[in-house]
Formats: C-alpha cells, structure tokens, sequence
C-alpha cells in the first residue's frame, strides 16, 4: 500500500491494519519520521510530490526491496502540504518471515524516500524558507545499498 | 496544446507551478527554448545540473518528440521522508 496524505495520519491504525490476518509473516519493522522544530504545531515543513509520478516511482522501489530482502508486504505513507513540528511525515512498514529481511528492507526504503523519491521539501525557519536537498549523508546512505 | 508542471523551487523561480502552451512544441529541447526565452532565469535553471525531465509521467533523458496533450514536468533535486 503506498499513500500520499494531504492530512495527518495515525500511525498507530495503519500498523494495526497491516499486521492484522498475517500467517506467513514473523516480523515487522517499522519506521515513523517526525517533523523536527522548536515548539509544537509551529508549521515548519511544506512537502510536494507529483500526484501519480510519486507514488508509481515508490511502488517501483517496493518491488526491488520485494526480489531484494524477500519481502512479504510494505506499506508507505507520505504527507504531503504543509506539516507542523510533532506530527508524522512517514511511515514505513515492511513484513518479512524473519527480523533481519523486514529491518534491512525498512532500512533501504527510508534511505530511498529521504533522497531518490519525487517529493520536494521546504523547510520554514527563522530566516525565511528554503528548498532542502539530499545531504551528503544522505545520499552515503542511499549508495550503502549498491 | 504541452502541460508543463514545475515542482519544488523550480516553481518558486518561475512565479508559476502549471502552465499550457499552445501550439504544442515539437520536441522537448524546442519547449526548453521557448522557455529559457521568456524566462531566462527559469531556461538556465531547467538546464542546470540535477534538474530532471519526464514526459507523460516517464522520466526522459536528452530529447523526444512532444505529441498534442503531452505533459511535461521538470523536477529539481528531491528529498523527502
């Protein structure tokens, strides 16, 4: 399942959805990302994708960690507009039969969504807004994984 | 007629997020042309390095040729997560 949300989600709900009914599968990972800022509910992040492009390019890359990692199921939630400090910005769930498939695929996701998937960041601060690109640690991250 | 969508600060450059261009532009170099001459700003942005193409939703590498209704997005660097 792969969603852009326009609205807060609750983490809590997907992840009983996801794991609800499952035989095959022994393990779960997830992984939430938060806004990050000074006060709450300060709007701190404006996030873009491009309806239809984004989500086909993120079910592309589930597909590589389902061959990869022998993963079972995933599901990704992005927010998209404008997000406030505390709430949830994604949310990343792999199955797998064992830990270690569902840690390292949660793990390859996250490293693709932070600086390979189409989503535009702009971040508000004291001194106006700016465009966020991918860090250098952001894109080590990503070349871990050949 | 070409839609062509800008994201992320691209958008913020040109003072536009989408835009129709009418007759549609023969290939994709012909409609960077015809952009970097109304905004020369924008022309050296979309040509800059990082700064991706894609065509109906498929990200294109050089040139092709643009069909009537064809959809035409520039995508700068992304991050998200």
């Amino acid at each position: 399942m792969i969603r852009l949300s326009a609205t807060p989600f609750d983490p809590q709900t997907v992840m009983g959805e996801f794991s609800a009914g499952r035989t095959e599968v022994g393990a779960i990972v997830s992984f939430l990302g938060l806004a990050r800022g000074a006060r709450a509910g300060d709007e701190i992040l404006e996030l873009e994708a491009y309806e239809g492009f984004t989500e086909t390019a993120i079910g592309a890359v589930v597909e590589r960690a389902r061959a990869r990692f022998s993963l079972l199921d995933a599901a990704v939630i992005h927010r998209v507009g404008r997000i406030a400090v505390g709430e949830p910005i994604v949310l990343v769930l792999t199955a797998a039969a064992h830990r270690r498939e569902a840690f390292e695929s949660c793990d390859f996701l996250m490293d693709y969504l932070k600086s390979d998937a189409p989503f535009w960041k702009k971040e508000f601060g004291p001194d106006g807004a700016r465009w966020i690109e991918p860090t250098s640690r952001d894109l080590s991250d990503l070349a871990r994984w050949g | 007629m070409a839609r062509v969508l800008l994201f992320g600060r691209l958008a913020d450059l040109a003072g536009w997020r989408e835009r129709s261009y009418e007759p549609t532009p023969a290939r994709l170099a012909d409609l960077r042309t015809l952009m970097a001459t109304e905004d020369a700003a924008l022309g050296a942005a979309l040509a800059g390095s990082g700064v991706q193409a894609a065509v109906n939703k498929t990200l294109i590498r050089g040139d092709i040729a643009l069909a009537t209704g064809a959809e035409v997005a520039f995508l700068p660097p992304m991050s998200g997560g």
